[in-house]
């Protein structure tokens, strides 16, 4: 087939892949979004806890990083895809028998579990960046009469996301990367999934695949830009 | 930053606030996305197509119901029906005895022999009397030997495959869709699947030397056909549905659907 | 419980029967990836931009694209490129046939961009007394990069490349998704079979577990023994 045919295929008239290609750009997106999201706030409490004086949530936390990082991706995907949904529906039997239909959305299922995994990377990307932190300076925070929260909101937060920064830019390149994997599942649309559907029906592979290469490129190429200006404007103050 | 941490708020919640129950009448139906033409397959359109959705359709009017169809790769459609995320599977699934051990199953719909395909370089495939001296037929080993064929993970014909061509490599793939890509692109010399799919790849690919090679008999291995999958304990939906099927059989319109895509009796009687 | 552990018991043999290839896999990519990586990462430091340019672009496109549309556009990208072609005829092509060597090219590629991006920093990270050292004992140009520079720069990034090893065994799960039958697809093969969900997920989980744990500690001796000399007596 020749080129010109072969881009007619991506077209976005009513036989051509270019729409469907549009929308899996965008479940990606949103599925990277959502998980990368879930993952902030589970690298907090990650971090929060392996800096606790608590033993147990030192302890929990401790676990929960070595699991992720040991284990690979797509088996914990899989897992959390398939335990994640038994659970809900396990914890929902107990209120009331009504629940016995509950279905559990793949979209928020898969969220779970690519955020579950990024949580373990944000939480030492966390720590690290709340480690380096001069001690003075919240000692002279505390001298000055500032309450604990006063402290974490105008001290320890602005200054560990200058520190966090770079790993987190880092970690949403990854979530992006890594939300392919969901189109395993067979029931997201996301965009190499797309690339999937397209190349299976039209027998164009090595076409389908670079596009949806490309596009991932494109995530990447604007996601860099994007980090950059934050990295600029959280340092405008340490020239 | 504040603003994604509350989206984070809102995707974790909703994922404890999952979708509510669906109202009586409905029926979700696990098909997997994978091209399996003439039987099913999703388009550019994200329009399902094929002798199995139009099927589906006339049961579902016959029944009354409404039908969803719920994309869910083919492996995982056993766990999604009795993880009650579907209802029923309705994707050429062969009623077998291992499979009947965690599902139960909907009379048959259809039943097509499995054959073989293979490359232009690959020799037709003979048939032998079955070495279990039962007087049944199997698809000669011997040709196979020494060659590399592809099947379809967890199907009847992986099943197959696996008892009889012990000395040929027997190359398992996720899907019919990718080992028919490894057929044209000569990674595998033959191909195990079900003689409809069969038989639209041959045509298809004619020109890049697929062929077939052998109707393989039938054996127990292959079942009865091809039912619709249902959870255990749902007699309702399976007394439904096998009422429907008696019904679009009698009434013709089965016949009338099945003429659109086969010049043969795909019913199998 | 009882049951689930009689079951474990079934489908260890499978599982570990296909330890070998993902070990194998992770071996052959790291092989011939972090090799790869050197010339990438020194063409990337190169004031010829002839050089520079495309090695940028490489790491750019290897990082910045999934590891899993690398995999499948080379694995059915170059399976639609060989059929009629004399590749079919060349001694390559029992080779060819195979996803296992597809999944080595796809890893090592992938490998490479990474590795070369992290030992380019090492290279530039090089103390520059050591190789203005060198240079006053009167080394070679070449000399200095193959005894001096390279040395230090691995010892630099080593932590790192610990990592990144790590990464790449369990990135090779998903050549299970190219026919590759490694210890992830032998778990989802045997769940597709035995249509239980967690217990196959869970075994393969245990001896992936294991296999970091090894891999680990066995790049702490590497490491080790690469740093013996700056050891300090206890």
């Amino acid at each position: 087939m020749d080129q010109a045919s072969l881009f007619s295929l991506l077209s976005f008239g009513p036989d051509g892949w270019g729409q469907r290609f549009v929308e899996g750009l965008v479940v990606t997106v949103e599925v990277s979004v959502s998980a990368y999201a879930v993952s902030l706030l589970l690298g907090l409490i990650g971090a929060s806890a392996k800096l606790s004086s608590s033993k147990i949530a030192r302890g929990i936390a401790d676990i929960y990083t070595t699991l992720v990082r040991a284990l690979p991706e797509l088996l914990l995907l899989l897992l959390i895809y398939f335990s994640g949904a038994d659970a809900i529906k396990f914890v929902l039997s107990l209120i009331s028998e009504d629940f016995d239909d509950f279905e559990v959305d793949p979209f928020a299922a898969a969220v779970a579990a690519l955020g579950f995994i990024g949580g373990a990377y944000m939480t030492e990307v966390m720590r690290g960046a709340i480690l380096s932190i001069p001690n003075g300076q919240i000692e002279a925070a505390k001298a000055c009469g500032m309450s604990r929260f006063l402290i974490l909101r105008r001290v320890i937060l602005p200054q560990m996301l200058r520190y966090a920064l770079p790993g987190m830019g880092n970690l949403w390149l990854s979530a992006t990367k890594d939300s392919s994997l969901i189109s395993v599942l067979g029931n997201t649309q996301d965009l190499l999934f797309m690339g999937y559907r397209a190349s299976a029906v039209t027998k164009h592979y090595g076409f389908f695949y670079s596009v949806a290469a490309i596009l991932f490129l494109g995530i990447t190429v604007i996601s860099m830009i994007i980090i950059r200006l934050l990295e600029a404007r959280l340092n405008r103050g340490y020239r | 930053m504040l603003k994604s941490f509350m989206k984070g708020a809102v995707v974790a919640a909703s994922v404890v606030i999952a979708t509510a129950a669906m109202a009586k009448d409905k029926i979700r139906v696990g098909i997997s996305p994978e091209a399996y033409p003439p039987f099913t397959s999703l388009n550019a359109k994200n329009q399902w197509e094929g002798f199995e959705i139009d099927l589906l359709a006339a049961l579902c009017k016959q029944m009354d119901a409404d039908c969803k169809i719920v994309s869910i790769a083919w492996d995982g459609l056993i766990p999604a029906l009795n993880g009650k995320k579907i209802d029923m599977i309705f994707n050429s699934m062969s009623i077998t005895d291992e499979r009947k051990k965690v599902i139960d199953f909907s009379d048959k719909y259809y039943n097509s022999p499995a054959e073989i395909i293979g490359t232009k370089d690959a020799a037709n495939v003979t048939v032998v009397d079955n070495p279990d001296g039962k007087g049944g037929k199997i698809a000669n080993p011997a040709d196979l030997k020494g060659k590399t064929i592809g099947v379809q993970t967890a199907t009847i014909h992986a099943d197959y495959a696996a008892k009889y061509f012990k000395d040929a490599t027997v190359k398992v793939y996720d899907t019919a869709d990718n080992h028919n890509a490894d057929l044209v692109a000569g990674r595998i010399d033959y191909a195990l699947l079900d003689s409809v799919a069969a038989d639209d790849f041959v045509k298809a690919n004619a020109a890049k030397g697929v062929g077939a090679k052998l109707i393989v008999p039938a054996d127990p291995i292959f079942g009865v056909g091809a039912g619709a999958g249902l959870r255990k304990n749902d007699a309702k939906l399976k007394d439904k549905i096998n009422a429907a099927i008696k019904a679009v059989r009698a009434s013709g319109e089965y016949d009338t659907i099945a003429k659109k895509y086969f010049s043969f009796n795909i019913y199998g009687d | 419980m009882d049951e689930s552990f009689a079951f474990f018991l079934t489908i260890a043999p499978t599982l570990l029967a296909a330890v070998p290839v993902t070990l194998s896999l992770t071996f052959f990519s790291a092989l011939i990836g972090n090799t790869l990586a050197v010339p990438v990462a020194v063409a990337s430091l190169s004031p010829n931009p002839l050089l520079r340019y495309p090695s940028a672009f490489y790491i750019f496109v290897m990082r910045g694209t999934p590891l899993l549309a690398q995999t499948y556009l080379i694995y059915y990208g170059l399976g639609e490129l060989f059929p009629g072609t004399w590749v079919q005829q060349s001694f390559l092509w029992p080779y060819l046939r195979d996803g296992f060597w597809y999944a080595i090219f796809a890893f090592s590629l992938n490998t490479a961009g990474y590795t070369g991006e992290i030992l380019r920093g090492a290279i530039m990270a090089v103390p520059k007394g050591e190789i203005e050292a060198a240079r006053a004992y009167g080394f070679s140009k070449g000399l200095i990069f193959w005894r001096v520079t390279l040395p230090r720069a691995i010892q630099i990034c080593l932590p790192t490349m610990t990592g990144e090893t790590i990464l790449l065994l369990k990135a090779t799960s998903l050549a299970s998704l190219i026919t590759v039958w490694e210890v992830m697809g032998t778990a989802r093969q045997i769940q597709k079979v035995t249509f239980r969900v967690y217990e196959p997920l869970i075994a393969a989980g245990i001896l992936y577990i294991i296999m970091v744990f090894v891999l680990t500690r066995l790049m702490m001796l590497v490491e080790r023994r690469i740093n013996r000399h700056r050891l300090t007596p206890a």
